[in-house]
C-alpha cells in the first residue's frame, strides 16, 4: 500500500450539508490534500471499499446513515478500522462527542472548522497513520497475510487454541549434495524460486506457510482462519507443488542446471494452533501429534519412494483424488502402525 | 442596539481563508439550500418528525455560523434544542420567525457579495 506523498494525501468529506461539504473541500483543496466527498455515511462506505482514502472527515447528522452508525461499521470492518477518522460536527452535548471517541474517532472538531487548527489536526493523524502502515508493512513482511490479519483482529498473545486442521510438511530430496556440487548463489537462487512456487501452491489453496528450515518448509492448512475441506486442500496443494516442479526442472534441464525432487507428508486431526516463542520473537505454529506424524510421513516418502503420503484422517476426506494403501506402517515415534496412503503423483524429473 | 445580521468579522475571515470568489459561490450554494431546509423543516412539522426537524435545524445552524449569520444561527440552535416540543404543539411559529432571519441573512449575505 503507498504510503501518502508528504503533506498531500487522499481525503473524504462525509457531510450530508453542501454549503459545509464546498467549504471544507475547498480549505483541504488550499492545503494540497486531494478530495472526494459523500452525502451520508452509506455513500461514504461504499467510496471507502472502491478508493484508497487516507483519512474520513466526518459530520455526524445525516440522513440514511449517520456518523455514529459509519463509526461503528468501520470498527467491525477489518478494512476500513485502522482509517483515520476526524470528526466535524456542531453537535453541542459533551456525552456525543465522547462517544465519537469511543467509536474509534482520532478527533474532533466543531463547526465552523478552523482552517488552522484543521491543518494540524489532519497532519497529526496523518503521520499516526503513516507509522501505522509502517507496521503493517513490517507485519507482512515477516508474517503471512492471514497471521497479519489474526494478529490485527486478535492482537498478539502467546499460546494456542485447538483446531482441526492439516499439516505438511515438504522438503527437498538430496539436497546436501545438491547445495555441494554449485555455488551457493546458485543454491540460494534455486531456494528462492523453490519456495516462491511452493508458496504460491500452498496459499492458492488456503493454506499457510508456518515455518521454512534450510530446504523445508511446513504449512498448516485450517488455521489461524477455518477451512472446511482442510485435507482436500493440502492434498491438492502438495499435487499443484509437485507440478510445479515438474516444470521448473524442465526449465533447470534445458539451462543445464541440476534438477529437484521433493517429498510432501501431510496429516490431519486436532491440534493447538498459536503463537510460541517469547514475547519479543515468535512464531505461528501448530503442535501436537498431527503434526508430528505429518512431519513423521515427509521423511518416510523416502523409504516409501512417493512423492506425497498421507493418513488415514486425511485420505478419509478426500474426494476425486487417486490414493494407494501402503497399509499399516511402522512409523517412528508411534506405539501403533499407522495407516499410510500414497496419493498417485506425475513424475517431478524429466 | 440591534446586532448586525451577518458579523462581519466572521465573513471577512472566511473570504481570507476561502477566497473571495469562492465565498461568492458559497453563498450562492446557501441560497439555493437554504429553502429547501426551511421546506424540509415545513414537511418535518406537517409529519411529526422530530428526527427530520432536528436534523435541518442543526444543518441551517451550522451554515448560519459559518457565514457569521449570528441570529440566523441562533434561530435554528433553538428550533434544533426544541425540536420535540415543536413537533408536539405542532406550532409553525418558530418556523416563520426561522424564515424571516433567513431572509434577512440572504438579504445581507447577496449585499456583502456584491461589494
Amino acid at each position: 500500500m503507498n504510503e501518502p506523498a508528504a503533506g498531500r494525501a487522499r481525503l473524504l468529506i462525509v457531510d450530508d450539508n453542501k454549503v459545509n461539504r464546498l467549504l471544507l473541500a475547498r480549505n483541504l483543496e488550499l492545503q494540497g490534500h486531494s478530495v472526494a466527498a459523500a452525502e451520508n455515511g452509506r455513500v461514504a462506505l461504499e467510496m471507502l471499499h472502491g478508493e484508497r482514502f487516507d483519512l474520513v472527515l466526518l459530520d455526524m447528522e445525516m440522513p440514511e446513515m449517520n456518523g455514529f452508525e459509519m463509526l461503528e461499521r468501520m470498527v467491525g470492518d477489518l478494512q476500513l478500522r485502522d482509517l483515520p477518522v476526524i470528526v466535524t460536527s456542531s453537535l453541542e452535548d459533551t456525552g456525543s462527542v465522547v462517544r465519537c471517541i469511543e467509536l474509534g474517532a482520532e478527533d474532533y472538531l466543531p463547526k465552523p472548522v478552523n482552517p488552522v487548527l484543521l491543518r494540524a489536526r489532519i497532519n497529526a493523524s496523518l503521520e499516526k497513520k503513516r507509522l501505522r502502515d509502517q507496521q503493517k508493512a513490517m507485519m507482512r513482511r515477516f508474517a503471512t497475510p492471514e497471521v497479519a490479519q489474526d494478529l490485527q483482529r486478535s492482537g498478539f498473545a502467546l499460546g494456542g487454541k485447538r483446531v482441526r486442521a492439516s499439516v505438511m510438511f515438504s522438503d527437498i530430496r538430496g539436497f546436501t549434495p545438491l547445495a555441494e556440487s554449485q555455488p551457493p548463489e546458485e543454491t540460494i537462487e534455486l531456494l528462492n524460486t523453490y519456495y516462491t512456487l511452493m508458496f504460491d501452491a500452498i496459499s492458492g489453496h488456503g493454506g499457510i506457510v508456518s515455518q521454512m528450515a534450510g530446504d523445508g518448509l511446513m504449512a498448516i492448512f485450517g488455521a489461524p482462519l477455518a477451512l472446511p475441506d482442510h485435507c482436500e486442500a493440502a492434498v491438492r496443494a502438495a499435487l499443484e507443488m509437485i507440478d510445479l516442479i515438474r516444470l521448473f526442472n524442465a526449465e533447470q534441464a534445458a539451462a543445464g542446471k541440476p534438477q529437484i525432487r521433493i517429498g510432501v507428508g501431510i496429516a490431519s486431526g486436532d491440534m493447538v494452533a498459536g503463537y510460541t516463542g517469547t514475547n519479543e520473537r515468535a512464531t505461528y505454529t501448530c503442535i501436537g501429534d498431527t503434526v508430528n506424524l505429518a512431519s513423521r510421513l515427509e521423511a518416510h516418502t523416502k523409504v516409501a519412494a512417493r512423492a506425497i503420503l498421507i493418513d488415514g484422517a486425511t485420505h478419509a476426506d478426500l474426494r476425486g483424488v487417486d490414493v494407494e494403501s501402503l497399509g499399516s506402517v511402522e512409523i517412528r515415534g508411534k506405539s501403533q502402525p499407522v495407516d499410510v496412503f500414497a496419493v498417485a503423483a506425475p513424475a517431478q524429473q524429466g | 442596539m440591534t446586532p448586525p445580521t451577518i458579523d462581519t468579522a466572521t465573513f471577512d475571515e472566511l473570504k481570507t481563508t476561502a477566497g473571495a470568489d469562492f465565498v461568492r459561490e458559497l453563498v450562492d450554494t446557501l441560497l439555493v439550500e437554504a429553502p429547501l431546509m426551511l421546506d424540509e423543516m415545513r414537511t418535518a412539522l406537517g409529519e411529526h418528525s422530530v428526527e427530520r426537524l432536528r436534523r435541518a435545524a442543526h444543518s441551517l445552524k451550522s451554515n448560519g455560523m459559518t457565514f457569521g449569520a449570528l441570529e440566523l444561527a441562533a434561530s435554528a440552535r433553538d428550533l434544533e434544542v426544541r425540536a420535540a416540543e415543536i413537533v408536539a404543539s405542532g406550532d409553525a411559529t418558530p418556523l416563520d420567525a426561522l424564515a424571516q432571519r433567513y431572509a434577512a441573512a440572504a438579504t445581507a449575505l447577496a449585499e456583502l457579495t456584491r461589494e
